[in-house]
């Protein structure tokens, strides 16, 4: 069957889709309003619902498929100890690495951030003459802001992934990390390729799409002058490294131009290849609920007549390990099952978040970046913990997010009234007069005032809500003096109040 | 044995009916019930937004309210996990650790140390949506959650089972959280009012007359979001099933 052929069902005129919502960033040096931007979002109804549907589904068969293995929770165990193992000993498995890749014929080298990595690989490119790059997904490079750098000096990347070329080709980020346009509705994807692409504007079907782009970024692949992938995994005992994808964009990135980079976060380290039967097991049933990805590669060294470079990146991880708290935020193998399950992320789209990584993941991990202009998001979670439950590797998600508002609050990054808010409540919920007083205030309040008094622009409660009622018959307090202490008479504790 | 009962700010002040269920479904055990005056919160809203030094003082008022007794028993689980998780601020004394350790949720109260077998006063003829408020299944382990593999168990089905005449609807995102998550229900309105809505919706959908919870901050949420769509759902707190409420 030809996948071009357009889905005459597909085609059939609609009415005017729903436009795509999209957040605007926030600006150098201001906080990111994730409440703002998810706001946003769910005032595009069909979009916010198809996304909490779809994304929801990727949890729902997550769990259908580590429910099929009975030692599930084993082996996450297993996982987060070799890891816990490895990020102890990392600086010998870095050199290991180093060693044996550079045995295996790989170029090695070291970067100490984002900027650094660019311009290492920007200066292999022009050593190579290269001026047209393929490449696969790599939510490192998206950290380093590499496409962009190179964009700055005439490079053209493309991107090999179907969704993160959906991505490039609409100048977003992706909003989530392993299904970069999950917040696209297909209407919206047929609008973007009819205007970048040249395809049926009105033709929405996913295969006649997937075709489109597939017939216009095949040429490109065959001429691109480098190829590009990130890893998944890097076998310090070997030297090589591992790729792990659903669509065989990674394997044609690295195996057709001659010259293959890749770049590696420091944290990807694993000591042996048999850990692979590990985390190979663990990385697609958590991320989509499948068994295994389509295509697990191994790369050990350049394919004949060809060169291989890897770049090992820090960018902020040498840092995270120090933090005693946080550190185990780096055993993440990036598989977006935290992202799933988090009814927050579902709610809100990952572009809300502002930030290279989405979702529960995001909000322990932004905030090591920048913790002013991330400061909002470790808020953006009801700590509900279904994030570390399904985390592979077992992170404490929820109880990091939870460890960063108080790093946030003691380094003066909550806002001014949030503080001082919460500074009054502590006060009078410190003494008993102070506190019953309160409660007859509220209770009076709700009873006697009128509508528009208690549902305005002050009261984000009452945005969507009705406020609790104040109970006819006073507080439990009132209840037990009047049934209880008069009973017997005989309570341990005097009514003061 | 003498029991602390801590009646939680908001129950206090909104559902004193909760706090009652909670005080005669102990007395019907033949429970040592005190309930201290000075009693105020467990702090949760300050250390809930990073704010422990903001709630060291309401910590220690705990303390100090209810460091005498052996046991302390409270009818909400997100403030039993602050209690015996997150009461941090202030300095860990004996005095400090007594209350920490020996703070109860009433569910895990009546099945793991009363080992309640059954309420004959209690009957409740109705179809009852249970919720599973996050910190009573995940931090306080009233059951297993949906995403772990093992074996099912569930602490406050157990017991709502032995209630007479109650029919319970299980619903399609079993235990998704509601929304509510304390003060993200203000800092982020929206997606916590659209997250209690699809709850809402979930139990509707299924058949549910009542939705039913260990916390009352939930169903405060949630019921603040039925009311303003008109959804003709009820909510009721364990304590009042289990105590005989009817409807």
């Amino acid at each position: 069957m030809n996948g071009n052929e357009p889905n005459p069902a597909a085609t059939m005129k609609r009415a005017t889709p729903e436009p795509q919502p999209r957040p605007a960033k926030a600006a150098d040096g201001k906080r990111v309003d994730h409440a703002r931007s998810a706001k946003q979002f769910l005032n595009a109804p069909e979009h916010a619902k198809s996304h909490d549907t779809r994304v929801w589904a990727m949890r729902s068969k997550r769990d259908k498929q580590a429910h099929t293995i009975e030692e599930w929770e084993e082996l996450r165990q297993l996982a987060s100890d070799i890891k816990t193992h490895t990020l102890t000993n990392l600086d010998t498995y870095l050199e290991q690495f180093e060693a044996n890749a550079k045995a295996n014929g790989i170029h090695v080298h070291w970067a100490k951030d984002g900027a650094e990595h660019n311009r290492i690989i920007h200066e292999i490119f022009n050593d190579h003459g290269v001026k047209s790059v393929i490449k696969a997904k790599s939510m490192l490079m998206e950290e380093c802001g590499f496409r962009h750098y190179m964009d700055g000096v005439g490079i053209e990347i493309v991107e090999t992934d179907l969704g993160e070329r959906i991505q490039q080709l609409d100048g977003e980020d992706p909003s989530h990390i392993v299904v970069p346009p999950v917040h696209k509705m297909r209407s919206d994807v047929a609008r973007l390729f009819a205007d970048k692409l040249g395809s049926d504007p009105e033709n929405d079907d996913a295969h006649y799409l997937a075709g489109a782009q597939r017939d216009a970024t095949r040429p490109l692949i065959l001429d691109a002058d480098a190829g590009m992938t990130g890893a998944n995994f890097a076998v310090a005992e070997t030297g090589g490294f591992v790729v792990c994808t659903n669509e065989g964009n990674a394997d044609l990135s690295a195996n057709v131009p001659n010259l293959h980079v890749a770049s590696i976060g420091i944290e990807k380290l694993v000591p042996r290849v048999e850990d692979m039967g590990v985390f190979i097991r663990l990385l697609s049933r958590s991320a989509l609920g499948s068994p295994i990805t389509q295509y697990t590669s191994h790369f050990r060294g350049p394919k004949q007549g060809g060169e291989m470079h890897v770049v090992l990146v820090d960018n902020g991880r040498s840092k995270r390990l120090g933090m005693e708290k946080f550190w185990s935020s780096l055993k993440c193998i990036r598989c977006g099952a935290c992202m799933n399950t988090c009814p927050v992320y579902r709610r809100s789209g990952g572009l809300s978040y502002g930030a290279t990584y989405a979702g529960p993941l995001g909000l322990i991990l932004n905030p090591t970046f920048d913790a002013h202009r991330y400061s909002n998001l470790p808020f953006a979670s009801t700590l509900n913990g279904s994030c570390t439950n399904v985390c592979p590797v077992k992170i404490n998600i929820h109880e990091q997010i939870f460890g960063w508002r108080q790093v946030l609050a003691e380094n003066g990054h909550l806002p001014w009234t949030k503080k001082t808010g919460l500074a009054a409540a502590g006060k009078v919920l410190a003494s008993p007069k102070g506190y019953r007083a309160a409660i007859k205030a509220t209770n009076s309040a709700l009873k006697h005032l009128p509508r528009w008094a208690i549902y305005n622009r002050m009261n984000a409660w009452g945005e969507g809500r009705e406020m609790p009622s104040p109970p006819d018959n006073g507080t439990f307090h009132d209840w037990y003096k009047r049934h209880r202490l008069n009973r017997d008479g005989a309570s341990r504790n005097t009514p003061e109040n | 044995m003498q029991i602390g009962l801590f009646v939680p700010c908001f129950i206090d002040a909104f559902y004193p009916g909760v706090g009652i269920a909670t005080l005669e479904l102990l007395e019907r055990f033949d429970c040592n019930v005190d309930y201290p005056f000075d009693q105020t919160c467990c702090g949760q809203p300050m250390v809930n937004s990073g704010c422990h030094d903001e709630a060291r003082a309401t910590e220690a008022l705990f303390v100090k309210n209810f460091a005498k007794y052996d046991l302390i028993v409270a009818p909400s689980g997100s403030c039993v996990h602050q209690i015996r998780d997150n009461l941090t601020a202030v300095e860990q004394t004996p005095e400090v650790k007594h209350v920490r350790e020996n703070t109860l949720e009433l569910v895990e109260f009546l099945h793991d140390v009363l080992k309640v077998d059954a309420f004959p006063w209690a009957r409740f003829e109705h179809r009852v949506g249970y919720h599973d408020s996050c910190n009573t299944l995940r931090n306080l382990g009233h059951g297993k959650p949906s995403e772990l593999h093992g074996e099912y168990f569930s602490k406050p089905r157990a017991l709502l089972e032995k209630v007479a005449g109650i029919e319970l609807v299980s619903i399609d995102r079993p235990d998704e959280c509601c929304g509510f998550g304390g003060t993200f229900s203000v800092t982020e309105p929206e997606v916590s009012t659209q997250m209690g809505q699809d709850k809402i919706a979930d139990h509707g959908r299924n058949g549910a007359e009542y939705i039913v919870s260990a916390d009352s901050s939930c169903l405060m949420h949630q019921s603040g979001c039925a009311a303003r769509i008109g959804a003709p759902i009820r909510f009721k707190h364990i304590a009042e099933i289990l105590n005989g409420a009817s409807q």
